[in-house]
């Protein structure tokens, strides 16, 4: 076999990059099906070709594991350089796969879900833009061309939150996203330099290389900072306190948009930084434990927002939040393949989530509030089955694969010697409880009971999103998306009758992300279930600290029997799990008595703890503490301190007192400000030219 | 050919506007001859990095000669890698100014494009010239068309703007001036490359105590013309009230001149003073990012937003250069490269707007990717050029300038780097407002799309920022060593050495190559050089 072999790996970004310039520069002229066409092709052939490599990847001795590929330079300076070039490891690889995947079938949904929007050739040219980032940010092999993706997958996300452009909270939405999202890219740069200052560069594998013989660092020192301004940029892509912010209002964008970026593949960027930079990471044990008390804050914070929420996609959203906090959680624990699986098993149910959320919606033509849901569940069907796969998944019920992704991630921050704490864990358990209960909530009020109708009151949210037009002239458009969704509700009222299941293109997807959200979780069943934990074996490689499945047994080291020991972890693992199941069905049962057989209670108790549920159902009013606090100041600091007065009033005003003292102490001033300027210009083209015509005849003297 | 290609590229314009004023005052000839003697003067700039020696640290295509015996001027003129992007920055420009002046300058066109030409030859002639006087009467030469071009064109303040704008940059230069008289009479020669070697050599009497005074008689010239904060508020009257040509050579290629100026006069003649002085200098250009950025946020007029945020952006580049890193160095020319590519396009865009509504006011607009897809569409990839996005031209500039900023003092790295925060802030606010929401004024609706002239002037500063953020060594390749020359001042530039010899391939190679060839350490370390 060829030591090593070429896999052009840059074709895999490279093809959804071509489809999205194809169907940018020519997609207004082409028919929708030929817009369709171009985007499903590069972005399904970017799919299989990420099979193909994974087929060819299970040959690779571990040896050349990982698999670099470098291209030409992109930036040189002295003796900095960057190149374009891709690594391939089993991380890379599950992620990867996750992308091409999901982000496939994700593209197949749209083609239905967009069938009517304007601006049908834009969707698909910045949802193909967005695989090219994305698949950039995964394969780079140095820190630099990630951020290229990094910052890739940003401007993708703004300009699909900002779809609806019409619409100005879209429009603001998106801005917002990418401000703060930038606000983490700013920590991130500083990260990079100092990388840059310490070792020169930025490729993964000199750095990687540089850091492993460092000693673990317990204070503030390089690693330790350097570590904590990685993960400050994460949390902004990962919508992580306190820049989780961006994350509910980018639900904006159209449905599908949310599943693929802000649920699957984007916001799980920041986790893979993390695991990605694992060994600088347990080079900095402050840092890692900064990284899982924010996981855990976030989670709990966020569950406790989603609790309250109206709107199916800002319960989805905040759900998201939670998750990824989920996520952070597992990597501050040392757990990195853990919080791999669960961003992996999560791609599969929240993305199923947010295309079923979208079903729904567009079954309902484009009601987006709870409140006017009910009694979906025999309208639509399909909808309704594969919603119900993804929302046990996410509560975690085995043997679906929420479980054993958030099972291994509780029991790691329970037990890691090292990192865990029991406190950590008591958190992400509360969250799960929570997390079961606010998906029961969405899932019996949107499924169950009477279908309720619209009340037309201050509450209704302007629903136009999913009807409001592209590009499409502006007058149509925006308007008749609205009328469209306040009729839909309307029609309904007559037991549902246009209340209708979304079509096979759409259906489709939810049935591939179902089975995918049944069944992940296999890969990864832990020992004391009676699996072997295939996932955490194939990338331990990558994260060598957790590289032996019974890892938490050498954290023990005072015990010498390791048999009995493992019996005794086991024992206590499955405790664990069996704790975190009840505490699901216990969210279940809440839920069922709350929005089921009593959903007068839910009132009852928010009008009594009524200074908790506005907090919780005004988030905390960390939006607005941000404006009071940070922006406003800024802005109006800006304008009436910097420019009215610093620049207008002192230094502009300096010049020209100057200015005008030396006109008024010269005659020959005076004299050009009373003329025209054409009188001045002359004179002074004049003069110019006698100079000239001296220097020429002195030059030819 | 090698000799005289400077000489050609820095007249062609001016031959071109002596011929331009011998032509009938017919619009439609004026237009097409001055579009086609600017795209000569580009065609010919382009034998530079097509016969670049890449080997050569030094300058190249040097021409000498004496030109006037008493005083001792010479005409000589060379460039190095870093010079000769700025010349062609020049050319490039140029012929999309005279393009977008089409149908935006009415009466007295054969003197728009007279002055504009003349003003290209001036531009050159600054970047080009080694001796001291020819640069300074390029210098000067610079600024009265550009008055002219402001106060006969401009808006309604025109008049105001052109006389805060000559009046500010001629006060400040005739401290450069006197800085330029003073070196020739303790040295008896014009010739850069000989008052810097007898600088390294000590050969000047009394130039220590006068080198405080030297270095900021050329600093403020400078430091006016980047605008380096606070000498800045002429920038925005004069952005505000010229014509969009005069903008985009005002922003493209007349602030580059103050950086240059810094790079070449004050950071390589006088190392010691500028080290010195860094400290404060930096902190200027901090405060010019930030404040730039901030006060551009707020501002309600388009063309004062981008007229800050280009003192912004230049406090980049000054702020890359006085941190005398390889990596802040190469960034700042290549942000110089950069800012003209971006600001120019974006004002270019502003003039676009302006043909069709007579007004900078961003709340006259807004809606209008409805009914200008295609504007809208590459006003935003302006403007992402401008805020830094990673595969656009602007990152690279900005990446390098902080990375070597923050290697050289982590306070201006973390500084300097809020700046990707507050960039992105007023562009975007700005894009919001302009082009999103619903169409609120109903004249916008009907607003006609870029059309084909427009696009042509747009399309190609999109695809150069493209480039340039894609294949960056393109550019930094030359650039690389000529900053590495300027940053150690000790090895001896001196025109005798440089190369003649063409190199034809070398853009390719220097695309695929990454291989750089090894400094000569020695002469680092060896401060009596004498000139051969």
């Amino acid at each position: 076999m060829n030591p090593s072999p070429n896999f052009n790996l840059w074709l895999i970004p490279i093809l959804p990059l071509i489809g999205s310039a194809i169907n940018g520069i020519f997609g207004k002229r082409f028919a929708r099906s030929l817009v369709a066409t171009v985007a499903l092709v590069f972005s399904g052939a970017a799919f299989v070709y990420a099979l193909w490599v994974t087929a060819q990847f299970s040959s690779l001795p571990q040896a050349s594991i990982p698999h670099i590929e470098r291209l030409f330079v992109w930036i040189q300076a002295g003796n900095f350089s960057v190149d374009y070039g891709f690594y391939l490891d089993q991380l890379s690889l599950v992620m990867l796969l996750v992308v091409t995947g999901v982000g496939f079938v994700i593209h197949i949904y749209s083609v239905g879900y967009m069938a009517e929007e304007g601006g049908y050739y834009r969707f698909f040219s910045y949802l193909n833009l967005f695989l090219f980032f994305m698949l950039t940010l995964v394969l780079a092999h140095s820190y630099l061309l990630m951020f290229v993706g990094w910052e890739g997958v940003g401007l993708a996300s703004y300009l699909l939150i900002g779809f609806f452009f019409l619409k100005q909270s879209a429009a603001q939405a998106g801005k917002k996203a990418f401000i703060t999202n930038r606000v983490g890219d700013f920590a991130f740069l500083l990260g990079m330099f100092l990388l840059i200052r310490q070792f020169g560069t930025l490729d993964y594998d000199k750095v990687f290389r540089g850091i492993a013989p460092m000693p673990v660092e317990h204070s503030l020192g390089f690693l330790t900072i350097t570590a904590l301004l990685m993960m400050f940029g994460a949390c902004g892509k990962s919508a992580q306190i306190p820049l989780y912010v961006w994350l509910p209002d980018a639900m904006e964008g159209p449905t599908p948009v949310s599943a693929l970026i802000h649920a699957a593949t984007m916001v799980t960027a920041g986790v893979y930084m993390i695991a990605r930079s694992n060994s600088l990471f347990m080079h900095a044990p402050i840092a890692m434990g900064v990284v899982a008390v924010i996981g855990a804050l976030t989670a709990i914070f966020a569950a406790s927002i989603g609790l309250v929420q109206n709107d199916i996609k800002r319960v989805l959203a905040y759900s998201t939040v939670s998750q990824l906090g989920y996520m952070f959680l597992a990597c501050g624990v040392a757990a990195f393949s853990a919080g791999i699986f669960h961003l992996m098993t999560h791609a599969f149910f929240k993305a199923l989530l947010f295309l079923a959320a979208g079903s729904v919606i567009h079954g309902l033509g484009g009601e987006q509030d709870m409140r006017h849901m009910g009694g979906l569940r025999k309208l639509i069907p399909w909808t309704f089955w594969t919603m119900t796969v993804a929302t046990f998944a996410i509560s975690g019920f085995p043997p679906l694969s929420g479980f054993f992704s958030k099972d291994e991630i509780l029991w790691k921050a329970f037990s890691d010697a090292q990192h865990g704490s029991w406190i950590l864990w008591l958190v992400g358990l509360i969250t799960a409880g929570m997390t079961s209960f606010y998906m029961f909530r969405l899932w019996f009020m949107t499924f169950f009971g009477e279908r309720r109708q619209p009340v037309h009151d201050a509450h209704q949210e302007p629903t136009g999103a999913v009807h409001a037009p592209g590009t499409a002239p502006a007058d149509v458009g925006h308007q008749s998306g609205v009328a469209h969704s306040a009729a839909a509700p309307g029609h309904s009222a007559h037991g549902g009758g246009h209340v209708h299941e979304s079509p096979w293109i759409m259906l489709g997807p939810l049935v591939v992300l179902a089975i995918g959200a049944f069944v992940m979780g296999w890969v990864g069943i832990p020992e004391a279930l009676g699996g072997h934990n295939n996932f955490d074996q194939f990338l331990s490689p990558v994260f060598h600290t957790s590289s032996e499945p019974a890892r938490a047994l050498e954290n023990f080291p005072a015990e010498p029997q390791k048999t009995e020991n493992a019996g005794e972890e086991k024992g206590l693992e499955l405790a664990l799990a069996g704790t975190s199941v009840g505490v699901a069905v216990l969210g279940f049962l809440l839920a069922w008595q709350f929005y089921y057989r009593r959903p007068e209670l839910p009132q009852r108790i928010a009008a009594s703890m009524s200074g908790a549920y506005r907090t919780l159902i005004n988030k905390y009013w960390v939006d607005e503490a941000y404006y009071a606090t940070l922006i406003n100041p800024i802005v109006d600091g800006s304008r009436t301190v910097l420019w009215r007065g610093v620049d207008v009033g002192v230094i502009d005003a300096m010049v020209n007192g100057a200015g005008t003292t030396s006109k008024e102490a010269s005659g020959v001033t005076r004299r050009m400000q009373s003329g025209s300027i054409r009188s001045y210009a002359g004179w002074v083209a004049l003069g110019a030219a006698a100079v000239v015509a001296f220097m020429i005849w002195a030059g030819t003297r | 050919m090698n000799d005289w290609i400077l000489t050609l590229i820095t007249f062609v314009p001016t031959a071109g506007a002596l011929l331009l004023m011998f032509l009938p005052r017919n619009d439609r000839v004026l237009k097409w001859s001055a579009l086609i003697i600017s795209i000569i003067a580009f065609i010919f700039s382009l034998h530079l990095p097509a016969h670049w020696s890449s080997g050569a640290h030094g300058f190249q295509f040097a021409v000498d000669a004496q030109w006037i015996k008493s005083p001792n001027i010479h005409y000589h003129m060379a460039v190095d890698g870093i010079s000769v992007w700025l010349v062609l920055l020049t050319t490039f420009l140029t012929p999309f100014c005279v393009l977008i002046s089409w149908k935006s300058i009415h009466g007295a066109t054969k003197e728009f494009f007279v002055l504009m030409l003349v003003l290209e030859t001036a531009m050159i002639g600054v970047f080009v010239s080694l001796d001291l006087f020819l640069f300074y009467v390029f210098w000067e030469g610079a600024l009265i068309p550009m008055a002219l071009i402001i106060g006969m064109y401009g808006h309604e303040r025109r008049v105001y703007a052109a006389v805060k704008f000559f009046l500010y940059t001629m006060v400040a230069s005739v401290f450069m001036l006197a800085s330029i008289i003073w070196l020739y009479v303790h040295t008896g020669s014009f010739d850069y490359s000989i008052i810097q070697n007898a600088i390294q050599n000590h050969s000047i009497s009394g130039f220590g105590n006068a080198a405080e005074l030297l270095f900021f008689g050329f600093f403020i010239a400078f430091a006016v013309k980047v605008p380096l904060f606070p000498f800045h508020t002429w920038l925005p009257d004069a952005h505000v009230e010229a014509p969009t040509a005069g903008s985009v050579l005002l922003a493209g290629v007349l602030l580059k001149m103050g950086v240059y100026g810094l790079l070449r006069f004050n950071v390589t003649l006088f190392p010691d003073q500028a080290h010195e002085h860094a400290w404060w200098i930096n902190t200027l250009a901090i405060i010019g990012i930030i404040y730039g950025a901030l006060v551009a946020l707020v501002q309600p007029n388009m063309k004062k937003l981008v007229a800050y945020s280009s003192v912004s952006h230049l406090g980049f580049c000054v702020l890359g250069i006085f941190t005398f890193t390889q990596a802040g160095t190469d960034g700042a020319v290549y942000q110089m490269l950069n800012h003209g590519v971006s600001t120019g396009a974006l004002f270019m865009l502003l003039g676009m707007l302006y043909e069709r509504r007579h007004t900078y006011e961003i709340k006259e607009y807004g809606g209008l990717a409805s009914p200008m897809p295609v504007y809208s569409t590459l006003f935003l990839m302006i403007t992402l050029s401008s805020v830094g996005l990673p595969l656009f031209n602007g990152f690279v500039g900005e990446f390098l300038v902080l990375s070597g900023a923050f290697s050289a003092k982590a306070l201006y790295g973390i500084l300097g780097t809020t700046g990707v925060i507050w960039s992105a802030g007023y562009l975007l606010w700005l894009y919001q407002r302009t082009f999103f929401g619903q169409v609120t004024q109903p004249v916008n609706a009907s607003l006609h799309d870029a059309d084909g002239r427009e696009r042509v002037s747009l399309i190609p500063m999109v695809a150069m920022a493209l480039i340039m953020g894609v294949a960056s060594p393109l550019w930094i390749r030359m650039i690389d060593p000529a900053v590495e020359h300027s940053l150690r001042p000790s090895n001896v530039i001196s025109a005798e050495n440089a190369t003649h010899e063409g190199d034809g391939d070398s853009l390719a190679r220097a695309f695929l190559n990454s291989t750089r060839t090894a400094r000569p350490e020695a002469a680092a370390s060896v401060p009596d050089i004498t000139r051969k």
